[in-house]
């Protein structure tokens, strides 16, 4: 910051810089890939809610595998798909922390479906960040659970089929049927309005766990411009034409709003 | 007046800026930086026209532009910080 | 022996207690025969003990539930049975290539597969060898009995969090479902600081780096230089081996064999001392670290060796490594899914005393 001190002068002020969080080095990121804006919001979360001096973070397995190298808190590293499973692991152990995991669609929709259902289920008082890009962006392209029918990938090469595999799945909306989710909500990142709503929602993502009402989930819909073999700004473009209509945008549960209280995590007499 | 700055270094001149900024004045350079993209600018005789509204920077996923918003000019009055 | 605090326990329930004695937190488990009155009994003492207990969706979540709390400071643990360990490998390996202290019990029974539910030693590869990829070591214990059960136990979450390291509890159907005797421990007092320096635990901005728990070295040397460094950690153990040596001194033919099936040879051993038979029984209680040296001292006094194990010839290929620059050893297997006796093993001892 003191870059930025140095540079203003007395009738300006500096609106907008890189949160305290958020570690100062370039990502590994492709240009155009959303996982910048969701680490970044991340960490401007922690810090205005001043979270980030207790927080214990899992990282998971996908192109965000460094996510300790770029939001600066202490962070443990879980096989893939078990994200949810080791953040109930950290939080029974510490409830006194704020916990959260970041997951990607092949990690949180495929191998993690058990883990991340079942944490919802029992309301863990964690919180889970769900960047949706409907492919598997670090090995290279391949199909995930959300890819859409019709969407070509290097394991589905004539495009999505659904007799043979299935729909894309929905996970704000399954998730929301389950008892102990307190906030489930569905945000994008392709625009400067998107993209002030998905902080919002993560920050009641977040709010559910500090306040001990449940689980929270909140699924951004961002774009792999690699994978999807576009440049950046065709594939921005593509969340808005394509996966906002199948994946709409929303809160799917919210147990603050509506009253319900979700369901303890240590279980009800 | 308001205006952006832009860390060359870590711009992967994706240009998603370039599509928010509502006075169109973000443009990518010919300027290549070590990592080998084109990094996103606003021309000098574009700056005056910046309104701080930071959609730029809010786009941006490599946190490359710092916005500074011009104050109202207010002399009896000292502007919180 | 006799006293007012003895418990009259099974061997899963003697684990239980002993974790509990030892400071155990957090258990993480999922049904699985014949290791369930470990989760049942927690489910209420732990409770009841302001820890906290969750029956995982699985045994691949309870290993990585266990992985979580371990890396955040917190003695936590996690049983199953033989296909339960299979689903836990991968986040074993993790946690050893992380360092993350654990601790994981394996009643194990008879497989491969579904198998059945009685006891087998089945699992020693596994458990020794690591039952997950790469090259890491887990420091196992074999208790013969609920008492042993108890106290390995309960110096398990010591050793665990002395190494930063998962310690497995190798035991079976007969040593878990067994009744007996036990003289239980005072409570180890907890310890706030216990991994302070290295576990999950948040820090002002600027105090410090935050601390990432991983076990992905990418960068060009860094994983040789993680695996040499846990390489060395292993090698530190070597001197933590234990064994339980009987009337081996004259004995001509040492039995080898641990656990139960141990047990059980102890009183094949006795029975033929008292026909006159020069026999002994060598137990390891540490799988590992293995007792090679003690072995070799034996084989170089002159001693012949039977393995005798429940299982297809699993730790004799230790005890062969150990001996072999002075010989050899023979082998009874009991075949996973017959229940042995004393006298099924005196044939064989006499057979092995025989050959010379």
């Amino acid at each position: 910051m003191s870059n930025a001190a140095k540079n203003m002068s007395a009738d300006e002020e500096l609106v907008f810089s890189r949160p305290d969080s958020l570690i100062d080095r370039a990502t590994h990121y492709c240009p155009g890939c959303h996982h910048g804006v969701a680490h970044r919001m991340v960490a401007e979360l922690l810090d205005e809610m001043d979270l980030a001096r207790n927080t214990l973070a899992v990282s998971s397995i996908g192109c965000s595998v460094f996510l300790y190298n770029y939001v600066d808190v202490d962070t443990v590293e879980a096989p893939h798909g078990r994200a949810p499973a080791v953040a109930t692991g950290v939080k029974r152990g510490r409830p006194d922390k704020f916990v959260f995991a970041y997951q990607g669609d092949g990690d949180l929709a495929s191998i993690g479906m058990a883990e991340i259902i079942h944490a919802a289920n029992r309301g863990e008082r964690i919180s889970i960040v769900f960047v949706n890009n409907t492919v598997y962006g670090m090995t290279g392209g391949q199909m995930a659970p959300t890819t859409l029918i019709g969407q070509k990938t290097t394991t589905c090469p004539g495009g999505r089929c659904k007799d043979r595999e299935g729909a894309p799945i929905r996970m704000a909306e399954l998730l929301s049927g389950l008892g102990g989710v307190a906030f489930s909500a569905r945000g994008s990142l392709d625009s400067v309005k998107n993209i002030r709503q998905a902080k919002k929602y993560m920050r009641q993502a977040f709010e559910v766990q500090t306040k001990g009402l449940g689980f929270g989930f909140v699924e951004l819909l961002s774009a792999c411009p690699t994978n999807w073999h576009m440049n950046p700004l065709a594939a921005n473009a593509r969340i808005a034409a394509e996966m906002i209509p199948y994946f709409p945008l929303g809160v799917y549960k919210d147990v603050a709003a509506d009253g319900t209280c979700g369901s303890l995590a240590g279980g009800e007499k | 007046m308001s205006r952006i700055t832009v860390n060359e270094e870590r711009c992967k001149g994706c240009l998603l800026c370039t599509t928010v900024c509502p006075a169109q004045i973000i443009v990518q350079s010919a300027r290549i930086n070590q990592h080998g993209y084109k990094v996103a600018e606003v021309p000098a005789d574009k700056q005056a026209s910046c309104t701080g509204c930071a959609s730029c920077a809010t786009i941006c996923p490599d946190v490359a532009i710092q916005v500074w918003r011009s104050k109202k000019p207010k002399s009896a009055k000292k502007t919180a910080a | 022996m006799a006293g007012k605090d003895r418990l009259f326990v099974k061997g899963n329930e003697a684990v239980a207690l002993g974790a509990l004695a030892a400071g155990c937190k957090c258990f993480f488990g999922y049904p699985i025969t014949p290791q369930n009155d470990i989760p049942e009994f927690m489910s209420k003492a732990l409770v009841e003990a302001g820890g906290a207990f969750v029956q995982a969706e699985s045994e691949v979540a309870a290993s990585n539930m266990l992985l979580g709390a371990g890396a955040a400071g917190v003695r936590a643990m996690t049983s199953s049975s033989s296909p339960g360990l299979s689903l836990k490998q991968e986040a074993i390996s993790y946690m050893a290539g992380s360092e993350i202290p654990a601790v994981i019990v394996n009643m194990s029974r008879g497989g491969p597969g579904l198998g059945d539910i009685g006891p087998s030693q089945g699992d020693y590869f596994q458990s020794t060898r690591g039952g997950g990829h790469g090259d890491y070591r887990l420091f196992v214990l074999a208790p013969s009995g609920a008492q042993e059960a108890y106290d390995m136990t309960y110096e398990a979450f010591d050793l665990a969090f002395a190494f930063r390291n998962p310690v497995l509890i190798l035991g079976d159907a007969i040593v878990g479902q067994m009744k007996e005797p036990i003289t239980p421990r005072p409570p180890r007092k907890d310890d706030p600081a216990e991994g302070l320096d290295w576990r999950l635990e948040g820090f002002e901005k600027g105090s410090r780096k935050n601390r990432i728990i991983k076990s992905l070295f990418l960068n060009d040397g860094e994983l040789a230089g993680q695996n040499k460094h846990l390489q060395a950690k292993y090698e530190t153990w070597k001197k933590l081996v234990r064994a339980e040596s009987f009337d081996t001194d004259d004995a001509e033919l040492v039995v080898v064999a641990f656990g139960s099936i141990g047990r059980i040879a102890k009183n094949a051993v006795r029975n033929l001392r008292a026909k006159g038979k020069k026999v002994g029984l060598f137990r390891p209680k540490t799988l590992y670290p293995f007792p090679a040296a003690q072995l070799e001292r034996l084989a170089k006094a002159g001693k012949r060796f039977l393995t005798i194990e429940h299982n297809l010839g699993q730790m004799v290929e230790d005890v062969r490594l150990s001996v072999r620059k002075h010989g050899d050893s023979d082998l009874f297997c009991v075949y996973p899914g017959n229940m042995p006796s004393p006298d099924d093993f005196e044939a064989p001892i006499l057979k092995a005393l025989g050959r010379k």
